[in-house]
């Protein structure tokens, strides 16, 4: 048995320690926002915060993520970053498919958390581990800069 | 390009129907729904449920990959039923007759069809209901319908008011009317909006239900352990370590592989890792890359299918001042939608609930019954949220082996490919080779035009009867080039290179269109012409390739001077009866290929979304910046090479180019627009690069060296 600390409460799991956090969030705690793309830490849909920063989950053993605060898709909105990057996903309609957004969104809220205007720069360093397949990258960009100002 | 002159998909899968392609013989669909509404709601048709709290719920017969058909086509039911489209729920449809696309003739969602297929059918059933309920209210009253109005969900006479919930028990019960007037595009309150997408929410909090997120009680997780190389079988398997692992519950032999089934998936998975399985690697085995090609070009001398004869180009080619010969090879792709492969599946004696991402719910249906034995009325198939689709959920390998699990185990289980699954077990986009060759008269205009390609045939795999006197109609789209040449020969010759293969976004365009795209600047670079004159002057006849041609350019600004370093390359094409002309600005940096801009003239006739046509725009810029340099799908003794995004790399954001799109407003009737960019990006970047470099880029994916 684990503990882990999820968007603010505190969950027991049953599972090996070597377990990637990713699987123990989707089918032991039946979270399923936080989506499996890759399993190497390539493609980014797996993205979660580790006490704010973004993480691949697929990647992180549930002995990495004990005793530190984790952040899903499911609780990004309770920060004030998380809700005006979903408002600005939102404004600008960024999701297609939608399968990599809840890991764009976790790359997003980290990057302005961070820096609070990004340049594009910062955008393409930030963002460059999250595939899109279906190309929403044009919408991505700007509903960052629309949620640095505010959305 | 007329597409009555060219064999299409719709033309094709519709004699599918008539004739029963080898996969959908037999089939019978259930009539009825099951699941997708409330007992208590009033079904006023296919699409519509109507409960008496005045929820309004419309069936949407397509999946939902990414191309907004989910806001598309209820757009056009609720445009007529005159209900607010902000309060209407969306569920997926059942397999059912009423959702057979008539343009493919199977319930399918592909080939940018969608938006043309509903274009008439959903607007009728919305009026139909509509006509209905103002009966039944004028009914209620004794007075004539005509004298009634409905609007937003309430039917109106003077004072009186009835709301479409009170009504719709009654209305249910009339019969439908045999045809209905519809409203005036001038009178449209959502079709030609740009309205935002109602599934976003669900996809921006982590609740759109995908395939992979599907949970039923009980359910066990599944992993499937497939031969390295497609085709072969287990012939042995040791499962003594794998059994012993914690929560691993079952090991199955199934049709395709080993499957071990556990508790948890990643308790599945490490267990699988455990198997140690002797496979039969079958006649796949000796597969290579260099021997797909050496077949491909050895196909070229064979006779070819005619797919053209016009005039005589042998007589044509020998008076001609000037001869131009290319020849162009395109590789294997993996569709790679970032949701992998996966599948719910509970099937017990008597019924089975299947439950995931699937693009052809009547093939599933037909595999679930001749799996399971059961009848289609005894199973339920319900279609999530696709996580990209691009044509490899079209098939369902993936599908069937977790309906074969489940009747195996008896328990409801879900099955989930790793990505490495996912590459090397793929329907490939086939690899090609096309040879052109032009005469040129003493002004450079074209008098002879030679077009031969060869390739493997996805629809001699899938649909065998539609494949007539050696010609695919899906090699063979965008086949024709546009422009004015008086003597053409086109062929093509289906070469079967042993790799399986699939139909990918865009399917045969992106083969076609690279090559005329490509070989016409070559023609244009051999007559001393700039390659956007040279279109313009050949396109004299064909108004719509000419008018998005110029539109593009004139946006991009061809002609006019760039920075040092950066050069423009332009393309058109006509595909889903949508024309489209891209203008690509690309430069080296850093000796990679870096594109900086590209504009894009559309004209798809009328929209129902320009917001959702823009989305798909710039989708298909994106996904073709991945075939035009990365997208290689290479075998070494029939293992496919690839197995994750460290070898098969997709765009990501620092390579994303700046899109610029002009859209012709037209009352022409909807083209598609989920795919034909995609196909047009290539060439466009290809004769930027030769304006840039002198190197002609005749081989994707391009490269500098």
């Amino acid at each position: 048995m684990a503990s882990l600390s999820i968007n603010g409460k505190t969950l027991e799991v049953n599972a090996d320690a070597n377990t990637p956090l990713l699987w123990v969030i989707r089918d032991s705690l039946g979270m399923t926002g936080t989506k499996f793309g890759c399993g190497a830490a390539l493609c980014g849909a797996c993205t979660v915060h580790l006490d704010g920063k973004p993480i691949r989950s697929c990647s992180t053993p549930l002995s990495a993520a004990a005793g530190k605060k984790i952040t899903t898709i499911e609780g990004v909105g309770s920060s004030d970053v998380g809700k005006r990057v979903q408002a600005a996903w939102a404004s600008v309609d960024v999701p297609q498919c939608g399968y990599c957004q809840s890991g764009q969104i976790m790359a997003a809220t980290a990057l302005l958390t961070e820096k609070p205007k990004p340049t594009d720069a910062d955008i393409d360093a930030a963002m460059a581990g999250n595939i899109c397949r279906c190309g929403t990258y044009p919408r991505i960009r700007a509903a960052i800069h629309k949620a640095a100002k505010g959305a | 390009m007329s597409t009555l002159k060219n064999p299409t998909r719709r033309t094709f899968l519709k004699s599918s129907a008539a004739v029963g392609g080898s996969l959908v013989i037999g089939i019978s669909l259930p009539g009825g729904l099951r699941d997708a509404f409330a007992a208590t709601d009033s079904k006023m048709n296919a699409w519509i449920r109507i409960g008496s709290d005045n929820s309004i719920t419309i069936l949407c017969a397509r999946s939902e990959m990414g191309q907004g058909v989910v806001m598309a086509l209820p757009t056009l039911v609720a445009e007529e039923l005159e209900v607010d489209l902000k309060k209407v729920k969306v569920d997926f449809a059942p397999p059912g007759e009423d959702y057979i696309n008539a343009m493919l003739g199977g319930q399918i969602t592909g080939g940018s069809t969608s938006v043309r297929d509903g274009w008439d059918k959903l607007r009728e059933a919305g009026a139909k209901a509509r006509v209905m309920l103002t009966e039944a209210a004028a009914q209620k009253w004794g007075v004539s319908a005509a004298d009634c109005k409905a609007q937003n969900g309430v039917v109106t006479y003077k004072d009186k008011k009835a709301s479409y919930g009170s009504l719709a028990e009654a209305a249910s019960k009339l019969t439908p009317p045999k045809e209905v007037k519809l409203k005036d595009p001038s009178k449209w309150r959502y079709v030609g909006k740009p309205l935002k997408r109602m599934d976003t929410a669900g996809k921006i909090n982590g609740t759109a239900e995908f395939g992979i997120d599907v949970k039923l009680p009980g359910m066990l997780y599944a992993s499937l352990a497939q031969c390295p190389v497609i085709g072969g079988k287990a012939t042995a398997v040791d499962d003594a370590k794998a059994k012993g692992m914690p929560g691993v519950k079952h090991v199955v032999r199934i049709t395709d592989g080993v499957a071990v089934v556990a508790d948890s998936w990643w308790q599945a998975k490490q267990a699988r890792d455990a198997l140690n399985i002797t496979w039969d690697e079958g006649p796949g085995k000796l597969l290579s890359t260099e021997g797909v090609f050496k077949g491909l070009a050895d196909a070229m001398s064979k006779p070819a299918a005619s797919i053209k004869q016009q005039g005589n180009v042998a007589e044509a080619m020998k008076t001609a001042a000037k001869k131009v010969e290319a020849t162009y090879e395109m590789p294997f792709l993996s569709h790679s939608p970032l949701e992998p492969m996966n599948f719910t599946a509970d099937v017990r004696k008597d019924s089975a609930l299947l439950i995931g991402s699937i693009q052809f719910q009547q093939l599933a249906m037909g595999m679930a019954s001749a799996i399971t034995g059961l009848k289609p009325e005894q199973i339920t198939i319900k279609t999530t949220y696709l996580g990209g689709g691009f044509g490899r959920r079209i098939d369902c390998d993936y599908f069937a082996q977790a309906v074969e699990i489940s009747k195996m185990i008896g328990k409801p289980v879900k099955l989930v490919w790793t990505r490495e699954d996912d590459m090397t077990h793929d329907f490939y986009r086939p690899a090609s080779l096309t040879r052109m060759a032009a005469g040129l008269d003493a002004s450079g205009k074209p008098v002879a035009l030679d077009f031969k390609m060869s390739s493997p045939s996805v629809t001699a795999r899938l649909f065998p009867p539609l494949v007539k006197d050696g010609v695919d109609p899906l090699m063979t789209e965008a086949i024709l080039v546009p422009y004015d040449i008086p003597n053409q020969s086109v062929g093509t010759v289906i070469h079967d290179t042993g790799l399986r293969v699939g139909y990918l976004r865009s399917v045969s365009h992106a083969l076609n269109v690279f090559a005329n795209e490509s070989f016409i600047d070559e023609m244009s670079a051999a007559a001393g012409k700039d390659p956007y004159e040279y279109r313009l002057s050949l396109l004299q006849k064909q108004p719509r390739f000419a008018n998005v041609l110029k539109l593009a350019a004139q946006k991009a600004g061809w002609g006019k001077p760039l920075p040092k370093g950066r050069a423009r390359g332009i393309a058109v094409m006509e595909g889903y009866e949508t024309y489209m002309a891209q203008v690509v600005e690309a430069s080296v940096v850093n000796g990679q290929i870096k594109v900086h801009r590209v504009v894009v003239a559309t004209d798809l006739g009328r929209m129902v979304n320009p917001n959702i046509v823009e989305q798909q725009i710039e989708s298909n810029i994106i996904f073709g910046l991945q075939v035009a340099l990365y997208g290689n799908i290479t075998l070494k003794d029939g293992r496919v090479q690839q197995t994750n995004f460290h070898q098969y790399q997709l765009p990501r954001m620092p390579e994303t180019p700046k899109i610029e799109m002009i859209i012709v407003k037209s009352t022409e009737k909807p083209g598609g627009i989920g795919e034909p960019g995609m196909a047009l990006f290539s060439p466009a970047l290809a004769n930027a690069l030769f304006a840039l470099t002198g190197k002609r880029q005749r081989k994707m994916p391009f490269t500098l060296a």
